[in-house]
């Protein structure tokens, strides 16, 4: 049988070990924590990835460090990687990236989804495709898509 | 005798194949129960099932069989004659042919020959022809597997119980065997071929005999089986486990030694298995049959079994470094299953053949390459991984080598110990020359990390071998054993070695080698003592030496604990194998040095790590803790005064570390290992004697500590001790107690009760409290506090007074202590002691009718009654005490404590206390308006508030739990759930309370007390009631939220109501009230104050999101918005939450954005 998989062996990396935060047993009880890189990666690691059962961190396709996250501004922009040039699911992980930072952070975010410079045959039509408000409320609004999505943004056992 | 009408039907039920099974079943009882009370016999049942037993339907005559069979199997313990016997087995044997009726016959003789002796047994004769029967007729595997199981069975039974039934046989038997196992796959049916193979090879072990000839075709049956390997998910399913079938193979395996030419080289060719389980199972295997297949028929395979064990441990070791291995050099590993197997198996070979073994790995070229290359010096932690495992593993490997034998001992060490020694740089020590003067060697070679590793592990092996045979009776002179000699001779270097590498550790931190040194040295001082090496000189010389390294390596973490740990390990063999000249020398030289640390400056180390050096000997024995504790007993006499008078810094702190080591400690390890309680009694004595003979003190704030210090140790020592010491010191403290300036009041107004004077004087008295009187009340309080409930305490009257007296000042041990005294004295009359003069209802009455209790009403604490009480609250006087607010909240904290003492031992006079709280609680409302004559309301709700918080408080002090007094370890009178007792009774209470006031802070007070209450109170007392409760408990929460001060309240109350969420009792009442309790939730995830409760509430709607669609979807919108809120909380663990229950809660309509 052939595999119809875009990318039917990708590489797969470790996880990294969830940091415990210092404790807070002496915190003062006012002091607010601001919104950081961390607390998305956190939010973000355990998507699933739409063709394989890994995360999208044991496939790189997002790292800690391609975060940009400004609290005050409320400002948040993800940068990922596919795992393949001409990865035609680059806008589903977007969409679900999307998805995931619209349920876990407040509203006043806005938020920012690119494709990594260089790393897909169509990046600017899947960056354009994936900020576009209309056409991403347009996207939810299909069964299928929103089927796929909510199967990626499944709770896992480690969320 | 039944009538054949009556068994008749039951037989006709069985044999009609459309009844059904439970029909059937029901009429073999019946006739079962004929038989067995002799109302039938067996010949007038035969002779009626007759026609169902010949006919030509083969249906109905397999049922007739079976029917005579599965009776027969209920009547196994009926006797029955021979002849009876005879003529049964020799039908059923017959029926064995009749392949159409054939479980009935297997049942049938299965049944007859498991009888036992006593009630009539098949004869050999007839075992025999069914044996041949068997062999003749029956193709098992063609048959379905519960037919099969019963031919297993059946063959199982002949094999076991009639051997000269069935020996004759020989060939014939064995091919049968084989084929009928042959391809067998049911893991039943496999476990009894295995043992059915198992039986018949024991029954033939004759090497020339059919087994013999049988042995290869049986074994190529038997091998395929191995490993085995299940694919059956679950073994409960089928009811054998991987485990018990292995085990049934290996007894196969072992069975017999004619297996050998077939198993060993199976089992080899499998260990090179790139399965793992496959390996583990072949070690094991062949760790279980080498000593069955015996030593001469095992030394052929010597050499492949040596490579498969050397490929293992040696070429690609898979051991792991433990958790803890940074720590010690790098060089601690846990083995893995297939390591530990083979070691296993090379231990059991060494037994068995150690010569032939011992040639091959001492004559191995890789080990011996291997241990020569670390002969010259190199550093552990440049070490790759690799090299470090296989260091672990030849360390292993000569160490059970070592262990085997002392012949193979010798051998070991005759090859590879003189090489050793000599890349150390040691010569045959010179036995004249008795001081440890330097030899003059280059240091590096004292520094050869490999070697020392192997040494030590050599040095651990004879250990070990030496005592083992010290724990056998047989106990040789091994003093002229080769190894021995050579470690004598070697001895001295050895030891200086070991010592050099603990300077080196004082120079530069090489954990590795000061892991090895401290080692080296501890087996060396364990030798035991007919073990001339080590004599008690060098032992000496050890212990001097790992004392001076512990007394200058104090500032390196873990060589310091290596070197203690050494010495307890050393304090422990002495104790263990009663070494009575060592243990001298131990205690000389150890436990009296660290001792005569206590109260020198000498060495500057922290007193923390002296004291844990201090406490870590002594607990190695009695004599030698008994030894510390006469040194502590010194300190504290010598420092005591110092401390407690001066204030000396030092001195104070000291005596607290040594005094926080008795209770922490020394106390409880006396406890547990039976020592006398002397030592408890003197620690208290010493203390009381100190304090008598001081005149004054100087407050200080390490006073203070020491004070604590003092009161836990008094409390722990007083605890342990008998009834009689405790009186005495009980007595003693009273002595000087009332020789203290608290003392005047021998005939003071105290004794005539309530007076307005005694207010103001007592006031007046407390005030120059002075400080040594403090530390008298405390110790004494410490004392009251963890007596037993029979001491009988001295002037009970007087000391009710002090206390009382002390508490009003807000003296808290004083209260405690209160509150044990009512809770421990004898409640009636009759039970009491003659000279007893108190029980506890005159206690009650001298305390409660004291006249502290004034201000709250309290000509009510003695008056009111459950109910009437409140009534009586009209007195506005109660305010004249305003001025006394302090005062008054300690008497109240102190009435709480007394409270206590009642509640836990279910005393009436609970209900007075309960009634004086809710008394001062309820004086604002039932007053209306503040009189005129008060101050402005703010300045009297300053005074007020507190006064009915600590109130409120009170009911958290009644039913928690506390560490300071009142509980088991004290000896406390526990009444079975009284916290359950009290919640009943006082719920209604508070409930009406609440309802009656109308003023918002006595109805926050209220609250507050009811979240006390059911916050301590066990769940399942209130569960029942849940549905009135919630209603109560989220009122309570909105009324709380409005003041920070109940925060922590808040927190206590969520948690309960979170604990019902989750019962299952309790999410009816839940259900019920949903909507208000999502409303209230809602508000308590925006709480400003306290993180905790956000995070807590919103996990809480989290759970509600699991209700009935029905019920919770109205709120749903709700509940999202104020989520969404939280998503943007100042703290992460709220927002981690929120995302949760947001996701919860958006879920239960659409997962779609659009919530």
């Amino acid at each position: 049988m052939v595999s119809n998989l875009i990318n039917a062996n990708p590489v797969v990396y470790e996880k990294k070990d969830r940091r415990t935060r210092s404790a807070v047993n002496d915190v003062d009880e006012y002091v607010g924590e601001p919104i950081d890189q961390q607390e998305i990666f956190d939010h973000l690691r355990d998507i699933k990835d739409p063709e394989h059962p890994y995360s999208l961190e044991e496939l790189k396709v997002i790292t800690e460090d391609a975060i940009e996250v400004d609290d005050n501004q409320s400002y948040v922009r993800v940068t990922f990687t596919p795992t393949v040039e001409h990865c035609s699911l680059a806008a589903v992980i977007g969409l679900c990236l999307r998805v995931k930072l619209m349920r876990c952070l407040p509203s006043r975010f806005k938020v920012d989804i690119r494709v990594a410079p260089g790393t897909h045959a169509t990046e600017a039509a899947v960056n354009k495709q994936l900020n576009d408000k209309e056409r991403v409320a347009a996207a939810l609004e299909s069964p299928n898509l929103l089927n796929m999505v909510d199967e990626c943004l499944a709770p896992s056992y480690a969320s | 005798m039944a009538k054949p009408t009556e068994y008749v039907k039951h037989i006709e039920s069985y044999v009609d194949s459309s009844s059904s099974p439970s029909q059937q079943a029901a009429s073999v009882d019946a006739l079962a129960i004929l038989l067995r009370n002799d109302l039938l016999t067996l010949e007038a049942l035969v002779r009626e099932l007759d026609l169902y037993l010949t006919t030509t339907d083969s249906i109905i005559r397999s049922r007739g069989i079976l029917l005579l069979g599965e009776l027969l199997t209920q009547l196994e313990l009926k006797p029955l004659s021979d002849a009876a016997i005879h003529s049964l087995i020799g039908f059923l044997t017959e029926r064995l042919e009749d392949w159409r009726a054939l479980r009935g016959a297997l049942v049938g003789c299965l049944a007859l020959l498991r009888r036992k002796t006593d009630v009539g047994v098949v004869t050999e004769n007839d075992a025999e022809a069914v044996m041949k029967s068997y062999m003749q007729y029956l193709q098992v595997q063609s048959m379905g597997q519960h037919d099969r199981k019963l031919c297993f069975e059946l063959l199982e039974c002949l094999l076991e119980r009639y051997p000269n039934a069935v020996q004759p046989l020989g060939n014939e038997l064995f091919y049968s065997i084989c084929e009928g196992i042959d391809e067998e796959k049911d893991p039943q049916c496999l476990i009894l071929a295995f043992h059915i193979v198992e039986v018949a090879a024991k029954l033939f072990p004759d090497p020339s005999g059919p087994f013999a000839s049988y042995a290869a075709d049986i074994f190529e049956i038997l091998g395929r089986y191995f490993p085995i390997h299940f694919t059956h998910p679950k073994s409960e399913d089928i009811g054998v486990s991987r485990d018990e079938l292995s085990r049934a193979l290996l007894l196969a395996f072992a069975a017999t030694p004619l297996f050998e030419p077939f198993a060993i080289p199976l089992l080899l060719d499998k260990l090179s298995s790139s399965l793992p389980s496959a390996k583990v199972e072949s070690f094991k295997y062949l760790g279980y049959c080498a000593p069955m297949y015996g030593s001469d028929r095992m030394a052929k395979h010597g050499g492949a079994l040596w490579s498969s064990v050397k490929d293992v441990l040696y070429t690609s070791p898979e051991s792991a470094l433990s958790v803890e291995s940074e720590s010690d050099g790098g060089m601690i590993f846990e083995e893995s299953d297939i390591m530990v197997e083979a070691l296993i198996l090379l231990e059991g070979l060494m037994q068995q053949n150690s010569d032939l073994l011992l040639d091959m790995i001492l004559g191995d070229e890789d080990i011996n390459n291997f241990i020569c290359s670390f002969l010259k010096p190199w550093d552990i932690h440049d070490t790759p991984l690799q090299l470090r495992q296989q260091l672990h593993s030849v360390g292993r490997l000569l160490a059970v080598s070592a262990k085997s034998s002392m012949a193979s001992c010798n051998r070991v060490f005759e090859k590879f110990f003189p090489q050793m020694m000599e890349a150390l740089g040691c010569s045959v020590g010179n036995h004249s020359d008795e001081s440890f003067a330097t030899e003059d060697r280059a240091l590096s070679s004292r520094f050869n990390y490999g070697t020392l590793y192997l040494c030590v592990e050599l040095l651990d092996a004879c250990r070990c071998l030496v005592l083992g045979f010290k724990e056998s009776t047989s106990f040789p002179d091994f003093i002229h054993e080769k190894w021995c000699c050579m470690l004598h001779g070697f001895c001295r270097s050895l030891i200086n070695i070991f010592f050099s590498n603990l300077e080196a550790v004082s120079g530069n931190a090489q954990s590795s080698f000061a892991y090895t040194g401290v080692k080296g040295l501890q087996l060396l001082a364990t030798f035991p003592r007919s073990f001339a090496p080590v004599s008690l000189l060098l032992f000496e010389n050890i212990l001097l030496k790992l004392v001076s390294a512990i007394t200058s390596n104090f500032d390196k973490k873990f060589s310091w604990g290596l070197e203690l740990k050494a010495l307890v390990e050393i304090g422990l063999y002495i104790e263990g194998y009663q070494e009575s000249e060592k243990a001298a020398t131990f205690a000389r030289i150890v436990v009296d040095k660290f001792v005569s640390w206590i109260s020198s400056d000498e060495p500057a180390m922290p007193l923390s790590l002296k004291m844990q050096a201090i406490c870590e000997t002594g607990m190695t024995g009695i004599s030698n803790m008994l030894r510390i504790v006469q040194g502590m007993e010194k300190a504290i006499s010598a420092k005591f005064t110092q401390a407690y008078v001066d204030g000396n810094f030092e001195s104070v702190e000291l005596v607290i570390k040594v005094l926080e080591c008795y209770s922490a400690r020394v106390l409880p390890w006396f406890e547990m290992n039976g020592g006398s309680e002397e030592v408890a009694w003197n620690l208290a004595a010493i203390i009381w004697d100190k304090i008598d003979n001081s005149s004054s003190v100087n407050l200080t704030v390490q006073n203070y500590e020491l004070l604590g210090a003092a009161m836990t140790a008094m409390k722990q020592a007083v605890r342990r001790c008998s009834q009689e010491s405790q009186e005495k010191i009980v007595n003693r403290a009273f002595r000087v107690l009332s020789a203290s300036t608290l003392f005047p009041l021998k005939d003071s107004p105290f004794a005539t009760s309530l007076s307005n004077s005694e207010d103001s004087y007592l006031n007046h008295h407390v005030d120059r409290v002075s400080c040594r009187d403090e530390w008298i009340i405390s110790l004494y309080a410490s004392v009251v506090i963890a007596l037993r409930p029979q001491t009988h305490v001295q002037n009970l009257k007087m000391v009710l007074q002090l206390f009382i007296m002390a508490l009003t000042k807000g003296h808290i041990p004083s209260a405690q202590a209160l509150g044990s005294l009512v809770n421990k004295l004898p409640s009636k009359t009759n039970e009491r002691h003659l000279s007893q003069e108190y029980g506890v209802e005159e206690a009650i009455d001298v305390i409660l009718t004291s006249s502290i209790w004034n201000f709250c009403q309290s000509n009510t604490l003695r008056k009111c009654s459950l109910f009437g009480g409140g009534n009586e609250i009209h007195n506005t006087k109660c305010l004249a005490g305003l001025n006394h607010t302090s005062v008054h909240i300690s008497a109240i904290v102190g009435l709480a404590w007394i409270g206590k003492g009642l509640i836990m031992r279910g005393h009436e006079g609970i209900k007075d206390i309960t009634m004086t709280f809710l008394g001062v609680l309820l004086e604002n409302t039932n007053n209306g308006d503040f009189p005129e004559s008060c101050d402005p309301i703010e300045g009297k709700e300053q005074e007020v508030i507190p006064l009915m918080k600590s109130a409120a408080d009170a009911f958290h002090i009644l039913l928690s739990d506390s560490e300071d007094c009142l509980n088991r370890n004290y000896h406390s009178v526990i009444r079975p759930l009284y916290k359950q007792r009290f919640y009943n009774s006082v719920m209604p209470l508070l409930l009406s309370s609440t309802r009656q006031s109308n003023s918002i802070i006595t109805r926050s007070m209220l609250f507050r007390s009811f979240a006390h209450v059911i916050s301590e109170t066990p769940l399942s007392a209130m569960i029942s009631e849940a549905n009135k409760l919630i209603p109560l408990l989220l009122d309570s929460l909105s009324t709380l939220t409005e003041d920070v001060m109940h925060k922590d309240v808040i927190y206590n109350v969520i948690l309960v109501l979170s604990a019902i969420l989750m019962d299952k009792n309790g999410q009816v009442a839940v259900l019920e009230n949903a909507q208000a309790i999502i409303n209230q939730l809602i508000g308590l995830a925006a709480y400003p104050h306290m993180m905790v409760i956000r995070e807590t509430a919103i996990q809480c709607l989290g759970a509600m999101s699991e209700l009935p669609y029905a019920r919770i979807y109205p709120s749903r919108t709700k509940v999202l918005q104020a989520i969404s809120k939280a998503l943007d909380d100042p703290k992460r663990a709220v927002r981690q939450e929120a995302v949760r229950c947001r996701q919860a809660w958006a879920s239960i309509a659409s997962r779609s954005l659009h919530f």
